[in-house]
């Protein structure tokens, strides 16, 4: 991490506090996480006491306070996704990958997350991975899925 | 494009336009909305771009990436103007017959039109598809017009015409009259009349005041909003422009969340766009009107949507609601005047100036006046986005445009309103769609998500979905709604693992009614909906699960055990491999039988169990048949035959 490159998102938002929020998501989505220094440097450049910014980083679930693997790996829970099975395809993952729910992999190739839909309801059960979306998945295809990405 | 100066400029640059195309030019729309993104309808388009190419019709033909035209389940759905042909489920190895047959030979490619899957009719057009038949898309129908993308396109159909007869040929108050006299009502789930809270802003004291939209949609289950700010996002703009006009504001606001990425770049680029042609910024169209817009991207918490927490996030914090004892149309936004709406209500507000009150209030039941957009899903037939005319019955919806249940199955419930929705059983059907009358039925608008389901859904486990939902996203403020939602859940999980007691309903309606009486947000208040509406209408749901340890629709997990139908398996093998915990004894030819003790209830055997076979079955609240004895398990293929 460089204090430059964080600088310079900083810097992009004219440093005013009410910005706090969208400075941390421009943050989160270079590094995949916000790293303690990062968040001091934030603190020091937006005036901001470090709390504040862990109250935010904290609240919101788009944030991470630690690493996280090289695939986002987001199984929908959204309702429509329920009733069609979500529940046993999440627990076939976690199987799979060996980790649950907001947990990454030692070898830090997954992250495994639920989200509460992603709009794609026509095609639950669904998981979303780096951006790509599977849909109408079954126990079967789970594994095969997972397979593709190393 | 230098800036557009005066409503005068803007009629001339319109006609430019369209004078500079040819109506009859063909023009393929390929629908690229998220849902057929996911199906792969971006190789689709890539495919038609190359098979014009190649067939050397790049001068003759439009190609044009839309949004969401809302017949999510035969996606991707491709038009094709000026026949507005419907073709549904293309695929890139389609597309040399379409520019073959369709473009060039001006002939219809049977396979890929609508076809009826009881009577086999073939509907060409989209209008006389069924599932479009019964709508009344005055939103959505746009979509599949322009290009999401292209501020000339929004033009074309007469886009910024309502900004430009609002700045100049109304005054503020006679626009505030106007949404007053539409009784339009918020469409995000609070229903509120736009209108008085647009007069309540404008009267309110101060010099700077906001107007918002709220594009947080985090609701699961429905994805409108999405639909609208990714396939025409200069219409919600537009209605905030006029927004801002009417109330007297020079700032505005889109808060939408970072989960949609697309609707996020599209909302952007709009917004340039409208800055390019003068349409934002200051002196619009020469009227004198200053104007900007900011995005703000949620970074995920469900409670955003509710409108004093939104404003709390605006202003960079975590977003905790905060008492209303002064509405936030008079102190919101850095405690100033501040007009939140939903984006379907922002888009509503374009038709309504340009065509008048009096034709936006002839749809529509006494109390709710218009058109909503419903996301249809779960177990249906048609999933997808449907606009229709407030007071539609919902056996309508579910009925004539979503096709029924699919697979023989039977109706139990529908849920609308979200997490904070409640449950509706088939007995009100009939019910007219509508803010009031859902409420009296226990459940409420919400932003406009159905969910439909079907016998095999556990109305106890939909309960506790939703309400461990919104314990998960309780802030945390109000100890009613962090700890009673947190018992709930406890309780709920308890029952549905058959491990419930006699007297825990009453609890759960103590905990609801404790809820509903002392949280300070929406989200505490309403948390109970679910729980309470189920309780209503399928209390011996409950009662199965907790005096007769059983689940009635075999679902929760806990209460149900397999069991391989020795009549029936015929020793493929598939749920022996296939087996998490090796769990299934059996061979070749040999009956297949599941270790009780070793069985995790996940349902795997069922899943991979060839249909033809369809050997394994589930038993709740009775216990399994004992194993068939090892003598008698081996079949005898050529005695059977």
């Amino acid at each position: 991490m460089e204090a430059e490159r964080i600088d310079q998102i900083i810097d992009e938002y004219q440093r005013t506090p009410d910005l706090l929020i969208q400075v941390l998501l421009a943050i989160q989505s270079e590094y995949n996480w916000l790293p303690k220094a990062a968040l001091q440097r934030v603190g020091e450049k937006l005036q901001v006491p470090l709390s504040r910014i862990l109250h935010i980083a904290t609240f919101y679930n788009a944030f991470s306070l630690v690493p996280k693997g090289r695939h986002k790996v987001h199984v929908c829970m959204g309702t429509a996704c329920h009733v069609r099975g979500a529940p046993r395809i999440l627990d076939t993952v976690q199987d799979l990958t060996g980790i649950g729910a907001g947990e990454t992999d030692l070898e830090f190739k997954f992250s495994l997350e639920t989200v509460n839909c992603i709009g794609c309801c026509a095609l639950g059960p669904v998981i979303d991975i780096d951006g790509k979306i599977h849909g109408n998945v079954s126990i079967r295809d789970t594994a095969d899925i997972l397979e593709q990405y190393d | 494009m230098t800036q557009l100066k005066s409503p005068e400029e803007l009629d001339n640059y319109r006609q430019t336009l369209s004078s500079g195309r040819d109506a009859n030019t063909p023009c393929i729309a390929i629908c690229a909305g998220t849902g057929c993104l996911a199906y792969g309808a971006a190789e689709v388009i890539g495919a038609f771009k190359a098979e014009i190419e190649k067939q050397g019709l790049t001068a003759k033909v439009d190609t044009k990436g839309t949004g969401c035209p809302g017949y999510c389940e035969k996606g991707p759905v491709v038009v094709i103007y000026p026949e507005e042909i419907c073709y549904l489920g293309v695929m890139p190895e389609d597309v040399p017959e379409i520019i073959t047959q369709t473009i060039v030979g001006k002939k219809v490619v049977d396979r890929l039109v609508y076809s009826d899957p009881d009577s086999g009719e073939k509907a060409i057009h989209q209008a006389d598809i069924p599932y479009y038949k019964q709508q009344k898309r005055f939103l959505l129908s746009s979509n599949t017009l322009i290009d999401s993308r292209s501020i000339d396109d929004y033009l074309l159909i007469n886009g910024y015409s309502a900004l430009s007869k609002a700045l100049f040929q109304m005054t503020a108050e006679e626009v505030v009259e106007e949404v007053k006299k539409s009784k339009l009502r918020g469409r995000g789930g609070g229903g509120f009349p736009a209108g008085r809270k647009w007069e309540g802003s404008r009267d309110a004291p101060g010099e700077v005041k906001y107007v918002l939209v709220n594009a947080d949609e985090g609701d699961p289950g429905a994805f409108m909003d999405r639909a609208l700010l990714e396939g025409n996002p200069h219409s919600i703009l537009e209605g905030l422009i006029i927004g801002g006009y009417a109330i007297g504001a020079h700032e505005g606001y889109v808060y939408v969340r970072q989960e949609y990425p697309l609707a996020v770049e599209n909302i952007n680029l709009a917004i340039e766009q409208a800055e390019e042609y003068g349409l934002l910024g200051k002196d619009i169209l020469g009227s004198g009107f200053d104007f900007t817009v900011k995005v703000h991207q949620g970074a995920g918490a469900f409670v955003c949507g509710e409108s004093t927490a939104l404003m709390t996030a605006l202003e960079g914090r975590a977003g905790e609601p905060r008492p209303k004892y002064v509405r936030s149309n008079v102190k919101g936004l850095w405690n100033r005047p501040s007009v939140l709406n939903n984006v379907e209500t922002w888009a509503n507000v374009p038709l309504i100036i340009n065509r008048g009150a009096d034709w936006f209030t002839q749809y529509g039941t006494e109390g709710s006046k218009g058109t909503k957009i419903f996301s249809l899903v779960g177990k249906i037939t048609n999933t997808g986005l449907v606009e229709v005319p407030m007071g539609i019955t919902l056996r309508d919806i579910i009925y004539k445009i979503g096709g029924g249940i699919p697979g023989g199955k039977k109706f139990k419930a529908i849920q609308t309103g979200g997490p904070s929705g409640g449950c509706i059983p088939e007995t009100l059907l009939d019910l007219e769609v509508g803010f009031d009358e859902l409420t009296e039925a226990g459940s409420m608008m919400g932003s406009g998500g159905m969910i439909v389901m079907d016998e095999d859904t556990c109305m106890v486990d939909m309960a506790r979905y939703f309400i461990h939902f919104l314990s998960d996203e309780s802030c945390g403020k109000c100890v009613p709604c962090r700890e009673g939602l947190r018992q709930m859940d406890r309780i709920l999980k308890k029952i549905t693992e058959g491990r419930g007691e006699e007297g825990d309903t009453k609890t759960l309606e103590e905990l609801s009614e404790l809820a509903i009486d002392a949280s300070l947000c929406a989200l505490g208040k309403s948390a109970p909906n679910p729980l309470l509406s189920t309780l209503r209408y399928f209390k011996d749901e409950y009662e199965a699960h907790i005096k007769e340890k059983r689940c009635p629709a075999l679902s929760c997990k806990e209460l149900i055990s397999y069991y391989i139908d020795p009549e029936k398996c015929r020793a493929c093998r598939a749920c022996m491999r296939k087996c998490p915990v090796d769990g299934i004894s059996g061979g070749k030819n040999r009956i297949h039988v599941i270790d009780q003790e070793k069985c995790t209830s996940c349902g795997t055997c069922l899943d991979v169990c060839p249909p033809k076979f369809d050997a394994v079955v589930k038993y709740s609240g009775e216990p399994v048949p004992p194993p068939i004895p090892e003598e008698k398990r081996t079949i005898d293929r050529k005695k059977k035959k």
